[in-house]
């Protein structure tokens, strides 16, 4: 029963056969009782979610309910709340309290969601495993000893295994899509500027996305529903974005005359054989469904972890300057001067991953070699776009692996940056074009969950909906939940 | 050796917009230590920019105003450095792409003639908060109420060859800036800064490397940083060594330089296109408007003056220096139509002499154009004389009574009574008979001694049209 989707939970909120504070109350217990294990939370007042779930039991017995009145979301700790701690996950913004909501906590809030608490993430977002945590790593609940993927990893696995029937996550290069992929669960990153970034802890600016992630492909469109729209005070959230009707393109169930892109660049060589065959069985349904699967090229798609390797250190270089010790976050003892003050903070608040991160920026960014990386990175980003464009002439949507492999072992590429930055190598590409991009299960692979990516053009959200709706609902893979958590499906192990 | 000094220069001007550059908060001046901050302007996590368009068309205006291209395309950028009162950890400016290029100003020069000097271009940016060491104790203190204030940075071709042509081209810029009302201009405030680029080269070489003087804030310092800097480079030169490029400082006490940070020691600031803006597009509909809401400029006015109003030339200029004197001087002719003339010369010399002895500017000025035009009214009417008008003003300077209230009260109403000026006159002539009969006997220049003796015995008061007529007439005998 705590398996239940988001959507099944507001029925049953609207019918009258529970109530947030039951809800909130089933949820809270859940996460007592396995967070320790998963290390999914690293945050949780169970104090105020209740008053929370109280007050939304109030206000549906007095006006009509909200979109999503009573329903338990658990949140990214990249998202700024007034209530609790913000920390990033990184030890500078250690007991940071943010003196405001994030445009998209507004959102929630003003939609009647009771707010479940932080989820763990790799530091600033930077990472695909949830290993740089500055709280430790999260693990996978399909297997412990795995990683859950990341960046967004605690909301995966709070999700997969039934700590929270959604959560939000965001997504500079995937950090959506991959861990909802190796948990098992739906994670969606809307267009670029879909969703306001005003009070997300920027990673790299022209690339964070925040989106749901969630048990159904209308969970998700449920959310994203509420979270999107124009912010004043983002003036890279687009003013007049073409409206989607979330919901309604949920209710497709087959694909009669669509036109399914598989790209040659995301069926390679040396990707896990049973990966591939997951994807392949998933497109042989899709067929069946009446899409026409057609070929296409993504040329320039083995350049998009080089150049984003060079775009997102840039910006974040930049973004990271904020953190000085002078305002707020962490402040070394005792400093000498102000060179010692801003050295010393930033190396005992900052962790590897970050600071070799921030290095890369800084040097593509320094002159005499700017041209050659930045510049040239940018380059390869338009060429990206382009053969986005290009494919989207002959196919409406485009099908891939989400992830080159499963969920692979805590620890097993923590020291090998370079393999640890290739297992975003299928979902970065949507970032640089700003493109919408949907994972959603359809598999398992050694035991272990494979997630479908669905691109579309910018703006057309109701297209990826439509499409994974069609095939969650001709399919069983988004029912499947780990059974060491009490649910259906064997587990690894 | 003949050497020739290269000068460019380059102006922060903090525009007067009502908020800043990204965010809400006021951008007053003087308030109490970080009360007109947020989340924005504190650079906190998550915060985003949103481009203040008052700013951006203030900066699109001023350059109009010198005559520059306008990019209806703009982008911004991050310039990338550490320092406390910077609390991004960059700046928000223009690099690549500014507001406004290729422009110029008109400088007069000495022989009366004009120079064009050059003005590569204008750029929008954010500025820095303010940092405070002195009498702090060993710690410093950070104000972010500056933080995020629009500004401009205006950067000039090296076209300046002397410390007075860079001085000229300052005032003409800084007159321009004024009258737009696109800045405060106080350089006192900060509001007007400049930095400059000199060198020296012997005239038909390359120009020679150049030295950027920085934390200039008066003319005066200005003039004496640029000066010190020639010298020192000229002896440096001659003396076998050789310039360096580097950021001096300039110390105004002690009247002397100092390195403040050499070429190798420069910062790589690390420029790239801001992602959180997009680039700040202005139809050619926008800017026609921004120009047709151009105020008169200073050269403009000047010719109006001397062909509405029949001012001289030099009236006519001094009137024309700030948009606040113009306006006074246009408000006093309104108030007294009938002698423009009168009304400039009262205001040139009397009004601005006597603001200037107590340091004050025209918009401090306890006598309001109106108050003005009443005194010059009772000039006219014969009321008073213009000496004894000069009393008048000097009373008003001191108190809130106007003009009719103090000739009133000082009983310095002035005397075209014929009976009690003859009165006089022939008291005078009685006194006098010597000085009389010489000017029977054609002494003509002894007219002015009995005009003397008659105001002096009227204590000014009386009309001394009607004394000059009527001794005239009764010294003929």
């Amino acid at each position: 029963m705590s398996f239940t989707s988001l959507s099944k939970l507001k029925a049953q909120l609207d019918n009258g056969e529970t109530t947030a504070k039951e809800l909130a109350t089933r949820y809270l217990d859940r996460i007592a009782a396995h967070n320790d294990e998963l290390n999914a939370f690293v945050d949780i007042d169970p104090a105020h979610v209740l008053e929370q779930a109280e007050a939304s039991d109030a206000y549906r017995s007095k006006h009509e309910a909200r979109a999503l009145e009573g329903l338990p979301i658990a949140v990214k700790d990249i998202f700024c709340t007034q209530d609790g701690p913000t920390q990033c996950c990184s030890n500078i913004l250690k007991d940071f309290h943010a003196p405001y909501d994030a445009h998209v906590i507004t959102r929630l809030k003003e939609a009647g969601a009771v707010l479940v608490g932080k989820t763990n993430m790799d530091e600033f977002a930077m990472g695909s495993s949830t290993e740089t945590s500055a709280f430790g790593p999260c693990r996978n609940p399909w297997d412990t000893d795995r990683i859950p993927g990341g960046s967004s990893g605690g909301s995966a696995a709070a999700v997969a295994a039934a700590l929270t029937p959604a959560a939000l996550g965001t997504d500079t290069g995937g950090s959506i899509r991959q861990p909802a992929s190796v948990c098992g669960i739906t994670g969606l990153k809307p267009t670029y500027g879909r969703v306001s970034r005003r009070g997300i802890i920027a990673f790299a600016s022209s690339l964070d996305q925040a989106g749901p992630m969630t048990r159904t492909v209308r969970d998700a469109a449920m959310i994203t529903a509420a979270i999107a729209g124009h912010d004043p005070m983002d003036s890279t959230s687009v003013m007049n974005a073409p409206q989607v009707d979330w919901l309604g393109a949920c209710d497709k169930t087959n694909m009669k005359g669509l036109k399914i892109g598989k790209p040659k660049e995301y069926f390679v060589d040396g990707m896990d054989i049973e990966v591939r065959t997951c994807i392949e069985k998933a497109l042989e349904k899709c067929k069946e469904l009446g899409a026409e699967i057609v070929d296409i090229s993504l040329p320039h798609t083995e350049s998009a972890v080089a150049a984003y390797y060079v775009i997102a250190p840039s910006e974040a270089s930049a973004n990271l300057s904020r953190y000085d010790a002078v305002r707020f976050g962490h402040r070394c003892d005792e400093p000498e001067d102000l060179l010692d003050m801003y050295t010393r903070s930033r190396d005992e608040g900052f962790g590897a991953e970050v600071k070799r991160r921030i290095l890369t920026g800084a040097f593509a960014l320094s002159s005499g070699y700017y041209d050659a990386y930045y510049i040239k990175a940018q380059q390869v980003r338009t060429l990206i776009r382009k053969d986005f464009l290009d494919a989207f002439e002959k196919v409406d949507v485009i099908a891939t692996p989400t992830s080159p492999i499963a969920a692979f072992r805590i620890g097993e590429k923590t020291d090998d940056p370079l393999t640890m930055y290739l297992s975003d190598i299928f979902t970065i590409a949507v970032n640089l074009a700003g493109l919408p991009g949907l994972s959603q299960p359809c598999g398992f692979a050694h035991d272990l969950p494979v997630g479908l990516q669905w691109i579309t053009p910018a703006w057309c959200e109701d297209r990826l909906l439509s499409a994974a709706s069609a095939y969650e609902t001709a399919t069983d893979w988004s029912n499947k939940t780990p059974a060491t958590f009490g649910g259906n499906t064997g587990g690894a192990k | 050796m003949s050497w020739e000094v290269v000068i460019g220069l380059e102006v922060h001007v903090q525009v007067n917009s009502k908020t800043k550059a990204f965010c809400g908060c006021s951008t007053e001046f003087g308030t109490e230590p970080n009360t007109q901050t947020c989340p924005v302007c504190l650079g906190m996590p998550g915060q985003l920019p949103v481009l203040n368009m008052e700013a951006a068309k203030k900066t699109a205006l001023t350059g109009l105003a010198i005559n520059a291209d306008i990019n209806l395309e703009s982008k911004f950028d991050r310039k990338n450095y550490f320092y406390p009162d910077l609390p991004k950890g960059y700046q928000i400016t223009q690099f690549p792409l500014p507001l406004v290029e290729n422009g110029y100003l008109d400088i007069p020069t000495k022989d009366g003639g004009e120079k064009r000097i050059g003005i590569t271009r204008i750029h929008m940016e954010e500025d820095a908060g303010k940092s405070m060491h002195e009498g702090l104790d060993g710690v410093s203190h950070i104000d972010l109420n500056r933080s995020g204030v629009p500004l401009m940075e205006i950067v000039s071709e090296p076209d300046m060859r002397s410390a007075d042509e860079a001085i000229a081209y300052l005032k003409q810029l800084h007159q321009l800036i004024s009258f737009l009302d696109v800045s405060g201009a106080n350089m006192e405030k900060g509001q007007f800064r400049c930095d400059a680029n000199v060198s020296v080269h012997q005239p038909g070489t390359p120009f020679g490397t150049r030295a950027e003087l920085k934390n200039l804030n008066s003319f005066r310092f200005i003039k004496q940083a640029i000066e010190y800097e020639v010298i020192r480079q000229i002896e440096l030169i001659e003396d076998g060594g050789e310039v360096v490029q580097e950021t001096r400082l300039y110390d105004s006490v002690k009247g002397e330089s100092r390195s403040m940070r050499s070429k190798e020691e420069a910062h790589d600031y690390r420029y790239f296109p801001e992602p959180d803006l997009p680039p700040l597009r202005m139809s050619r509909d926008e800017l026609e408007a921004i120009r047709a809401a151009m105020p008169e400029l200073p050269g403009q006015l000047r010719k109006r003056f001397e062909t509405e109003y029949g001012l001289s030339p030099y009236d006519a200029d001094v009137l024309s220096q700030t948009r606040e004197l113009a306006s006074f001087f246009e408000a006093l002719v309104a108030a007294h139509p009938a002698d423009p003339k009168r009304c400039a010369n009262w205001l040139a010399n009397e009004l601005l002499g006597r603001l200037k002895e107590k340091g004050m500017d025209i918009s401090d000025s306890p006598v309001s154009s109106q108050r003005l035009a009443g005194l010059l009214e009772r000039i006219a009417d014969n009321t008073i004389s213009g000496k004894i008008a000069k009393d008048v003003l000097d009373a008003m300077m001191e108190a809130d009574d106007d003009a009719d209230a103090i000739i009133e009260a000082k009983g310095l109403k002035q005397v075209s009574d014929s009976g009690a000026i003859d009165a006089i006159i022939t008291e005078i002539m009685n006194a006098n008979p010597d000085q009389v009969a010489g000017y029977r006997g054609g002494k003509d220049k002894l007219l002015g001694f009995f005009v003397g003796q008659v105001m002096k015995a009227s204590k000014g008061k009386a009309n001394p049209g009607m004394v000059n007529q009527r001794l005239q007439e009764l010294l003929k005998g």
